[in-house]
């Protein structure tokens, strides 16, 4: 509240300005329920972006930009619909850096957005079936879809030489459509998915799935679950019964606790998890560390990206209604097809902004090396992980 | 045909880990059982007093592990067991004392007495995760096996490996030794006889002078033993999580009513029927039946007859079944 009146504030000491407006654009994250650890930090990246355009008085004929929240609770969908909603009819926002969880966005895109042709960017929804939603042009996400990580877990497992596997999820939208990608995609490439079965979350016994699991059998174990959860209590008991050695492991079973709970049976696992190494991302985390949030917590280069995006279609179409500068996006994202963009990392909000006004075109790299594909999705980069001396290695990028 | 390493995965898959829940189940139910027989009410607070006493045991024991004290290849939590029983003991009589008591003396119907426990339940619930929190808490230490798969493989060659965990182990030996001690205790003592006919006919046993109070004394002191000792098992083998102690609640009635409610023989048997049901049931047999038959009749499927989620269901299904047509449990415990 205190970071509006101030913004408030600063817009209306700006307003002598001609023709200068404030524009405002909604943040709707969940800033309660079962994300809400990770939301002050995806908050503080999208104001930072957006305070960036603003200071910098180049937006628009010295617009400035004012973040206005909303609390999607990541898992009502009927109260993340009214949040937006209010952003939309009542507080006037021309763009949505948001929803969060996937199951949020998707109802806000069909209930809000697209009624009232809303641009929305989100930041952290991967679910693939965001992918054929119909979005009237006005949908996109700087996060990269969980079916595209189960083509990048396919291709390493091609390439390991492994035939078959055997996987578990856990038992919500995000294990149940991650499970589906890496079957799908391993399956089309010729390998073989000896069973595809839930687990539940906070069970104090996992050798009953475990024994289904290995009764299937398989060459490797992919567990896409949690890794302070069932995702850690499937991988105990497997090792316990002896009936499997080797573990694939997505985004959500890679960080620090799970090869030091488990010890050094978890040696030679490996797995990989949404993360760039590109030159922006250390750039976003001084810039984070500035701003007095962390750079590193999850989702929050996304979100500033996705923030940037809007700011940067805007000044692209000259314009602030949705409708317009939609298709806009795309453009300001990836350059022209040459590759011949300026690219722009965070930081050079204000640089591309006079290279939109010079005509110059720009390929907005940012924190997250954004390149938004099909339907305006980030294409994703992942982080190859592989379990050494009980610690998770990087091996490489893909 | 490999009907070798077909036993080798029916009992690592199958007959280890449902031998170990069924002794953790029959100690559970035999504190149901003895509090059912003698005071005659379900104790619905049953599943958290486990949980109280399994958390004082945990608290003792990390206290134990700060001062670097171990019981070798077995787990701390054995020596920490004696002050969670006593520290359950006592909180268990001071429950009876305020709560209890009040109910017996107005001469409560039983069903009263039941909602009182539901009530005591959720207080004792709470108490929990105030001191201890939510969240799952590990607390086995010492060596993790009897038997590794690795070392079984290397030793013997089979594809299949067996696994033994020390807290198998140790839950199947306690188990014995406590139920081998409380049937002496039942049988051979003084103490115990008066229970047991306080149990049969309660005025009669009055009118010979049976003590009441220290008969309900004693039968709380002996189920707040065997419910902390059948949750530091189940601690140990499994995980400790406040709210997996009071869904236990339901395999532990389940084998409570199936074996008989009152008859501490048939708590036991129920636990062990309520386990290996569970297991059977919801086991992917595939993998056993692929080495027990010969290759050309090797099946494509699992095998498994329900998804593992679908546990409780059959603890749930064996209960109706009993209680439909053999109110009485296996061993003619006393109807519900």
């Amino acid at each position: 509240m205190k970071k509006l009146l101030l913004a408030s504030a600063a817009a209306t000491a700006l307003a002598g300005a001609a023709a200068a407006e404030e524009v405002k654009v909604g943040i709707l994250i969940g800033f309660t329920g079962p994300i809400e650890s990770l939301a002050p930090a995806m908050a503080a990246a999208a104001e930072m972006a957006m305070k960036e355009v603003s200071d910098s008085g180049k937006f628009l004929g010295g617009s400035t930009m004012v973040p206005v929240r909303g609390d999607s609770t990541c898992g009502d969908a009927q109260a993340g619909t009214a949040a937006a909603e209010r952003l939309v009819t009542s507080d006037m926002v021309k763009g949505i850096v948001g929803a969060d969880c996937s199951g949020v966005t998707g109802a806000v895109l069909q209930n809000v957005a697209r009624p009232n042709g809303m641009v929305m960017i989100s930041p952290s929804a991967t679910s693939p079936a965001l992918t054929t939603a119909e979005d009237d042009g006005l949908f996109f996400r700087t996060a990269p879809s969980d079916a595209r990580e189960g083509e990048v877990m396919a291709e390493m497992l091609v390439e390991k030489g492994i035939k078959s596997i055997a996987l578990t999820y856990t038992n919500n939208d995000y294990g149940k459509g991650l499970a589906e990608a890496i079957a799908n995609s391993f399956t089309a490439k010729g390998g073989t998915v000896t069973i595809n079965a839930a687990h539940e979350d906070g069970k104090a016994d996992y050798s009953a799935e475990v024994a289904a699991l290995a009764s299937a059998g398989g060459d490797l174990l992919v567990v896409a679950g949690y890794l302070d959860q069932g995702g850690k209590g499937i991988i105990q008991a497997a090792l316990d019964t002896g009936a499997f050695s080797t573990f694939g492991l997505p985004g959500g079973m890679i960080g620090d606790s799970l090869p030091q709970a488990i010890g050094p049976a978890l040696d030679g696992s490996w797995g990989q998890i949404a993360g760039s190494d590109s030159a922006g991302a250390a750039t976003f985390e001084e810039m984070a560390k500035a701003a007095g949030f962390d750079g590193t917590s999850a989702y929050a280069p996304e979100s500033y990206d996705a923030a940037a995006l809007i700011a940067l279609a805007m000044a692209a179409a000259g314009s602030t209604d949705p409708k317009v500068y939609k298709d806009k996006v795309m453009e300001v994202a990836n350059g022209p097809a040459d590759g011949t963009g300026e690219k722009i990392y965070p930081g050079e909000l204000a640089k591309a902004l006079d290279l939109i006004a010079a005509g110059t075109p720009i390929d907005y790299e940012g924190a997250t090396a954004v390149h938004l594909i099909g339907p305006g999705e980030s294409a994703g980069r992942y982080r190859v992980i592989e379990v050494r001396n009980g610690k998770n290695e990087t091996v490489g990028f893909r | 045909m490999d009907l070798l390493n077909a036993l080798v995965a029916f009992l690592n898959f199958v007959f280890i880990p449902g031998l170990a829940y069924g002794a953790q189940l029959a100690l559970g139910a035999l504190g149901v059982t003895l509090i059912y027989g003698i005071l005659r009410f379900s104790n619905f607070a049953h599943g958290d007093t486990m949980a109280f006493g399994t958390m004082v045991t945990i608290l003792v024991t990390w206290a134990l592990q700060g001062a670097g004290v171990t019981f070798g290849p077995l787990p701390t939590a054995l020596l920490a067991l004696p002050v969670g029983i006593a520290a359950t003991a006592a909180f268990v009589l001071a429950t009876d004392r305020v709560v209890y008591r009040f109910y017996r003396r107005q001469k409560a119907s039983p069903t009263i007495v039941v909602i009182v426990s539901l009530g005591v339940m959720f207080v004792m619930n709470g108490i929990v995760r105030l001191i201890i929190g939510v969240n799952d808490q590990n607390f086995a230490d010492g060596a993790r096996f009897v038997i590794s798969a690795q070392e079984f493989r290397e030793a013997t060659g089979l594809a299949e490996p067996l696994a033994i965990r020390t807290t198998q182990a140790v839950t199947v030996v306690t188990a014995v030794i406590v139920v081998a001690l409380l049937f002496w205790f039942l049988q051979k003592t003084r103490t115990g006889k008066s229970m047991r006919a306080f149990s049969d006919n309660e005025d009669l046993a009055l009118l010979s002078g049976i003590n009441p109070d220290r008969v309900v004394a004693v039968t709380w002191l002996i189920a707040a033993a065997l419910a902390t000792i059948a949750g530091v098992l189940y601690g140990l083998d499994k995980s400790f999580k406040p709210f997996t102690y009071f869904q236990l609640l339901l395999p532990i009635f389940a084998a409570a009513i199936v074996g008989g409610l009152g008859s501490p023989l048939g708590a036991i048997a129920g636990g062990f029927v309520i386990a290996f049901s569970e297991l059977l049931l919801t086991n992917a047999w595939k993998k056993i039946v692929t080495y027990a038959l010969p290759e050309s009749m090797a099946p494509d499927g699992l095998l498994q007859l329900m998804s593992t989620d679908y546990k409780f269901a059959v603890s749930f299904t064996i209960l109706i079944i009993v209680l439909l047509f053999m109110p009485t449990g296996l061993f003619k415990g006393k109807s519900l």
